[in-house]
């Protein structure tokens, strides 16, 4: 296909080549770059939180009032849930993944430090590695003698030495001693030196204020919670299970002390739901900004395009009585749009290049990915042909003897 | 001639719907995008108390210790018990109040009613009169009672629809925590967006439905919620918080004047050095005194994503707008002869391109009607959202004349380059041409 004859007749039509263009590059600008939101929205839902997620419900309960002995309280509560058929552990614990509710603490690698190393969260409560269904990599659980009270931590300034131990993730380990095994290392808590005895795969901390680089930096400690202090249940049970167990945990919280509150109780899928649920929006809108966009364009190609179908017809004609066959007729729009198009994406990958750099100024986004680049030019090479190809039928449907007729 | 031109307007549009309508719903989808978003942003960062809170102000202090020290670092964003009650004791400023946020079990008198949690903020008399908190019943408390730790109470008006039918409730007793309280005001509705006095518990929760003095909280150790930063000793244990080294209250002043706005400033840089030459605080001064909307400023309140809908609407409209200019400038060329008559007629250029404008101003009038129906579904579907902005999504007047606005100017714009270019038909060329 010869394209000279197509340009030279674009040059007749600059200002309405301009328009399309345009719209062309503007759409695959921002389609390219919300592909690319979706996406990190999409992957930061995907999040490994470390914990058996099917098998988890919360509870949550509060006392009403002042309730002494916290500490018996709470054993027979914990005796009354494991009571449940179906459960397979239940505790108590200070802090639940996906929560946004948390206990952090600064940590120091040497105690005279001026500044703390990073920010980690904190785990409190009796077996939450096996509770919550976290993987054990390297070392060892807490020994049953390691556990103190809550209330003891608190009021006592120092830790005993042989309390003092920590279980921590993976990526805490590898970002505060990289290349080396955490196993026996120490870590400062304000002036109290604690060992490394446990390497767990992951365990998600249960708010991200700190950024989502930060989501692995956590501590397990052996500290035991009571309902003085703490008001969540954690309950694991087989997936089919879960809606009874939590049903049968509220009543026998209830039962055990009725002048208590039951606030909530959710599976730990549904807690995850509601903590991504702002980037499922999110994603859910930019993919339909995307698709507004591109029908938006699409209808605006076919709209130009059976205007110029209409404005030569008699062009056409005369193309056809002179031996041009429909091939040669259908072709000719065909490729004057993909020209309009190609040259369209080309300024649109400038421009999508330019907006990633403006929202990796105003946002923290990463760079655009060079794979975002092809697929939206295929796209909208793919949108230009299809809406194009209503009017190129229509075209070279035109018949020879308009020609001869004068308009 | 208006009245002509609109008729050859309507006339050219109907002879092509499919394209009238195309343009049309180009500019309704572009229109309908960007209000909403825009909407959604101007209500999250809209002044949550107009008229008032240019008077009010966040002081700031700085009194960690050494650990974690960095020039020209921010002071912590609360401030402890012991400054906190210093300050207000002070009384400095035209008003104060010393607060935090909790949750309070209410034990209903009705036996029908099981006990049930509620959002509560633990605060000083001041906080009524200085935020100009309107109420439906009764008052606040007064200073007496904060000394006396008096078991009173102030409800919002849905916490009393529920639990009284919305009857005035003031004198009743209400059993909070396993004690008495006495009603002593019912507040009218009010709900500031943001919930500025307290980001910690959500930039735009609702406001809670329980008020009790800061003293009493303390003296019925009634939980607390929202945000604590210890250093040194730290707490030591939510029952002792009066005397641990951590910041866990928001202190408000209202300063009726600039001047002493300024002077109250040079207070907290006195207060700083005071506490210093005791010993207490270690750190050179370090204050701030942000206003209300300075301090939302400061706290990055409005979510980026919120912006970033603004911007991904705006781009939606542009592209709209590119694709309806070039539809018209279309439509507009191939009327070439028709216009040619008309010029030829003695219509000067200035009437043609009155006349293209006019049918350019239809559509976007069609497009802007269209565009604001399209944005009242949007903010309907914003409402739908889980977040706890979405309640507040509601288009204001300054908003609906906004739209308007918008989509005149944008077909306005959108069609004069069109008619410009078609009025410039040269009358014989087009007249010879067929």
């Amino acid at each position: 296909m010869d394209i000279l004859p197509i340009l030279s007749t674009l040059r007749r039509h600059k200002i309405t080549a301009l328009l399309v263009i345009l719209e062309i590059a503007l759409t695959c600008a921002i389609v390219c770059n919300a592909v690319f939101l979706i996406g990190q929205r999409l992957e930061r839902m995907q999040m490994p939180s470390g914990v058996a997620e099917q098998e988890l419900v919360q509870v949550q309960a509060a006392s009403i009032g002042k309730q002494p002995g916290a500490n018996a309280r709470t054993q027979e509560d914990l005796a009354a849930l494991r009571q449940i058929p179906g459960v397979t552990a239940a505790t108590l614990v200070n802090e639940v993944p996906f929560t946004n509710s948390s206990w952090n603490s600064g940590i120091k690698l040497d105690p005279t430090q001026k500044q703390a190393t990073l920010n980690a969260t904190m785990y409190f409560g009796e077996n939450v590695v096996g509770t919550f269904g976290a993987r054990l990599i390297a070392g060892r659980d807490f020994q049953a003698e390691e556990y103190l009270d809550f209330d003891t931590v608190q009021k006592a300034q120092k830790v005993p030495p042989q309390n003092a131990v920590v279980m921590i993730t993976r990526a805490l380990g590898e970002k505060l001693w990289p290349g080396q095994s955490p196993l026996g290392k120490t870590v400062y808590l304000g002036e109290d030196a604690i060992r490394v005895v446990g390497l767990v795969e992951a365990l998600i901390r249960p708010a991200l204020f700190g950024g989502d680089a930060t989501a692995q930096w956590t501590l397990i400690l052996p500290v035991r919670m009571n309902t003085g202090n703490a008001s969540r249940y954690v309950l694991r049970a087989a997936p089919g299970e879960r809606e009874r167990v939590m049903a049968a945990a509220g009543a026998a919280l209830h039962k055990a002390d009725p002048h208590r509150v039951i606030l909530e109780k959710k599976t730990l899928e549904q807690i995850r739901r509601e903590f991504f649920q702002n980037d499922r929006a999110m994603a859910g809108l930019l993919a339909g900004v995307c698709v507004a966009l591109l029908v938006v364009t699409a209808l605006g190609i076919v709209g130009l395009g059976s205007f110029w179908v209409a404005q030569r017809r008699r062009q056409i004609g005369v193309r056809r009585a002179l031996g041009a066959t429909r091939a040669n007729i259908l072709h000719y729009f065909q490729t004057e749009n993909f020209l309009l198009a190609t040259i369209g994406i080309v300024l649109g990958m400038a421009l999508a290049y330019g907006i990633n750099l403006f929202l990796m100024a105003h946002y923290e986004l990463p760079r655009l990915p060079a794979v975002y680049f092809p697929v939206g030019a295929v796209a909208l090479w793919l949108i230009g042909q299809l809406a194009v190809l209503g009017p190129a039928l229509r075209a070279a449907a035109v018949p020879p003897v308009v020609a001869t007729r004068s308009v | 001639m208006f009245h002509y031109y609109l008729d050859l307007a309507l006339r050219s549009l109907k002879r092509n719907k499919m394209l009238t309508a195309l343009m049309v719903l180009a500019i309704a989808l572009g229109i309908g995008a960007s209000m909403t978003t825009l909407t959604v942003l101007h209500v999250l960062s809209g002044d949550p108390l107009p008229g008032r809170s240019a008077q009010l102000y966040y002081p700031q202090l700085d009194p960690q210790d050494m650990d974690g020290y960095r020039e020209g670092g921010d002071p912590p964003a609360q401030v402890s018990w012991i400054d906190g009650m210093n300050l207000l004791r002070a009384k400095r400023a035209d008003r104060q109040a010393l607060m935090t946020g909790g949750a309070v079990p209410i034990q209903p008198a009705q036996a029908s009613m099981e006990p049930f949690f509620e959002d509560a903020r633990y605060t000083t008399a001041d906080f009524f009169p200085m935020f100009d908190v309107p109420f439906l019943y009764g008052r606040g408390w007064g200073g007496a009672d904060d000394e006396a730790k008096a078991r009173v109470v102030v409800i919002s008006r849905k916490l009393n629809d529920k639990l009284f039918g919305g009857k005035d409730s003031t004198g009743q007793t209400l059993r909070i925590n396993d004690a008495a309280f006495r009603i002593v005001g019912v507040l009218d509705s009010w709900r500031p967006a943001p919930h500025f006095y307290d980001l910690n518990t959500g930039s735009y929760s609702d406001n809670e439905g329980v008020f009790v003095p800061l003293a009493t909280s303390r003296d019925l150790k009634l939980s607390r919620n929202g945000s604590m930063d210890c250093w040194g000793k730290g707490s030591g244990g939510e029952d002792n918080l009066e005397a641990a080294t951590c910041v866990w209250l928001q202190f408000w002043v209202r300063l009726d004047s600039p001047a002493k706005a300024a002077a109250y400033m040079d207070y907290l840089l006195h207060y700083s050095q005071e506490q210093k030459a005791l010993g207490r605080f270690v750190r050179p001064p370090n204050v701030r005194l942000n206003d209300l909307m300075g301090w939302l400023d400061v706290n990055k309140v409005v979510p980026g994503d919120v912006r970033l809908q603004v911007w991904l609407a705006f781009g939606f409209l542009l592209v709209c707008l590119v694709n309806t200019v070039g539809l018209m400038l279309a439509k507009f060329l191939r009327r070439g002869p028709e216009l040619g008559v008309r010029r030829a007629l003695g219509a000067s250029r200035h009437a043609v391109f009155a006349q293209l404008l006019v049918e350019a101003g239809t559509i976007g009038l069609a497009g802007g009607i269209a565009g604001l129906l399209l944005s009242l579904l949007g903010l309907w579907l914003v409402r739908k959202q889980p977040s706890d902005y979405a309640a507040l999504a509601h288009l204001d007047v300054a908003m609906l004349l906004v739209t308007f606005l918008l989509a005149l100017a944008a077909s306005l714009l959108a069609g004069l380059l069109p008619a410009w270019r078609a009025c410039q038909v040269t009358p014989a060329l087009q007249l010879k041409s067929n």
